[in-house]
């Protein structure tokens, strides 16, 4: 986190989170809460109980335009077109040799699309989607949103209490949603777009407010005795131990969905049709052709790895890279993800890593490291 | 015995020519949880300056640099079990090792506990 600390935006909440004691830092040009009472507690309690976090600096978006599915297929492999009102779909925006530029949340809300995509790179999405897209699909940028997480197992049990009401008599509440389903509704008279999903592995939910509420908001579930507000840091070993790819980091414009290990987002129609933005070389590498692969990491030792760090050969040859890397909580040791020749992807595969002079043991492990605790509709 | 300071927030103790070292009270409040804790070799020769040590927190490693010169004669063990002590008890039961003083003269580039002080709320 060595960004410049000149010229930094801050977000609607920003005095609430120096109010509460956090330690601001900055994050994708905004100054954010890194943690409050500290990254392990707060890891914890969002496991165990509910956290609040404050995700304002994320990008929410409007896609308006009829057909708009089918026109931002164009740019991603998700089977958007297929996806119903109130349903949300994980997608990869991608640039026109398949890289990927951002991963991103689609929900479609019946009107529209609405979407999330990463702080970092919201403007350059702005500017790549309306350079890409027919210009009757008007991209409303949400400047005046800001966009809280509430996570962990007692998310729900928090968010009732608030009593949400629907958007109109007769729909849903919120704790009526799925995992990955969304939909609108009003508190004291407060326009609210609530998704039942989030980026810890924990059940919860993504809550977009008018700026001018999220005060309000956010203070009303921290009066809740199992609600704390939890910084950038718990958030990153979280989604961590979740086995969640964070953009920039363990994906980025260098790389194919397939070396990313996102095959699950490269969806059977899109496939088959491949009409995507670089479908002829994302499609070459599936399902596992890439020389390549993202995987996750058992490191052996109590001493983490670290993004930087080199995956290297028993010759010393550097035949990989850590992108991700942390000490787990949950599990009380380190993980890690790590880019390595597709043969060595194999669970189970011994892997060296090397960091600055030392070479540390690791072991290809299965993700999600700690099982994902969902709100899934029943299958039936 | 005087305690001297480094403006990369170590603490020096001296006792003849002997020197314990670790990283302060301030230290540990900014790193956060210490779950690793890489305490530099028994026989390590180390220059003022070098890296000696590398403390690891859930989310970040920072390297600790030898604030003064000379050869390590003991690290605390204790560390490697339980790294959580550098946030307990930074000052006291968390010091990282102990090393012979080769030269006295840097002594006087650190701080005492007085300009250190002054030096974080400066911060």
């Amino acid at each position: 986190m060595s960004e410049n600390t000149e010229n930094l935006k801050q977000l609607p909440l920003g005095d609430w989170h120096r109010s509460l004691g956090a330690r601001m830092v900055p994050f994708a040009g905004y100054e954010m809460p890194v943690q409050y009472e500290g990254v392990m507690a707060e890891h914890i309690w969002t496991r165990t109980e509910a956290g609040l976090f404050d995700v304002s600096h994320m990008g929410q978006l409007n896609l308006n335009g009829d057909a708009a599915a089918e026109a931002l297929e164009t740019i991603t492999p998700g089977n958007l077109s297929a996806l119903r009102a109130g349903k949300i779909r994980y997608t990869l925006l991608l640039a026109q040799d398949g890289g990927i530029l951002d991963d991103l949340m689609v929900t479609n809300t019946g009107r529209n699309l609405y979407l999330v995509v990463n702080g970092a790179t919201k403007h350059d999405d702005i500017a790549y989607m309306q350079a890409q897209l027919p210009e009757q699909f008007i991209l409303e940028h949400l400047e005046d949103a800001a966009l809280l997480a509430l996570q962990g197992p007692k998310a729900g049990e928090a968010l009732a209490k608030l009593n949400i009401q629907p958007f109109e008599a007769g729909w849903p509440v919120p704790t009526d949603l799925h995992f990955m389903e969304a939909g609108p509704f009003l508190w004291n008279g407060i326009p609210l777009g609530i998704s039942r999903s989030g980026y810890t592995g924990e059940d919860g939910f993504e809550i977009s407010v008018p700026a001018e509420h999220a005060e309000k908001l956010a203070s009303a579930l921290i009066e809740m005795e199992e609600v704390r507000p939890i910084g950038l840091g718990a958030r990153d070993s979280l989604r961590l131990e979740a086995g969640l790819p964070l953009y920039g980091h363990d994906m980025d414009a260098g790389v194919l969905p397939v070396e990313a290990n996102l095959n699950f987002a490269l969806s059977k129609v899109r496939r088959e049709e491949g009409k995507f933005a670089g479908a002829d070389r994302v499609l070459a590498q599936y399902p596992d052709k890439a020389e390549t692969k993202r995987v996750g990491l058992f490191v052996d030792g109590r001493q983490p790895v670290r993004e930087g760090a080199t995956v290297v050969d028993d010759k010393g040859n550097a035949i990989g890279k850590v992108t991700s890397g942390g000490f787990s909580p949950t599990l009380q040791r380190p993980l890690a993800m790590a880019y390595v020749p597709m043969e060595l992807s194999k669970t189970g595969t011994a892997i060296t890593v090397q960091q600055r002079k030392k070479q540390i043991a690791c072991t290809v492990a299965d993700m999600p490291f700690v099982p994902h605790n969902y709100h899934r509709k029943p299958k039936i | 015995m005087s305690r001297y300071f480094t403006e990369e927030h170590e603490w020096v103790d001296v006792e003849g020519d002997t020197a314990t070292i670790g990283i302060t009270e301030y230290a540990q409040e900014q790193l956060g949880d210490i779950v690793f804790v890489e305490t530099p070799e028994v026989g390590a020769s180390l220059e003022q300056g070098d890296d000696a040590a590398v403390v690891e927190s859930v989310k970040a490693a920072s390297d600790v640099y030898a604030a003064v010169s000379g050869e390590v004669i003991e690290v605390n063990e204790t560390l490697e079990e339980e790294p959580a002590l550098v946030n307990s008890s930074a000052e006291e039961d968390g010091w990282f090792y102990r090393a012979t003083l080769s030269d006295k003269d840097e002594l006087s580039d650190l701080m005492d506990e007085k300009a250190y002080k002054a030096f974080v709320e400066n911060l």
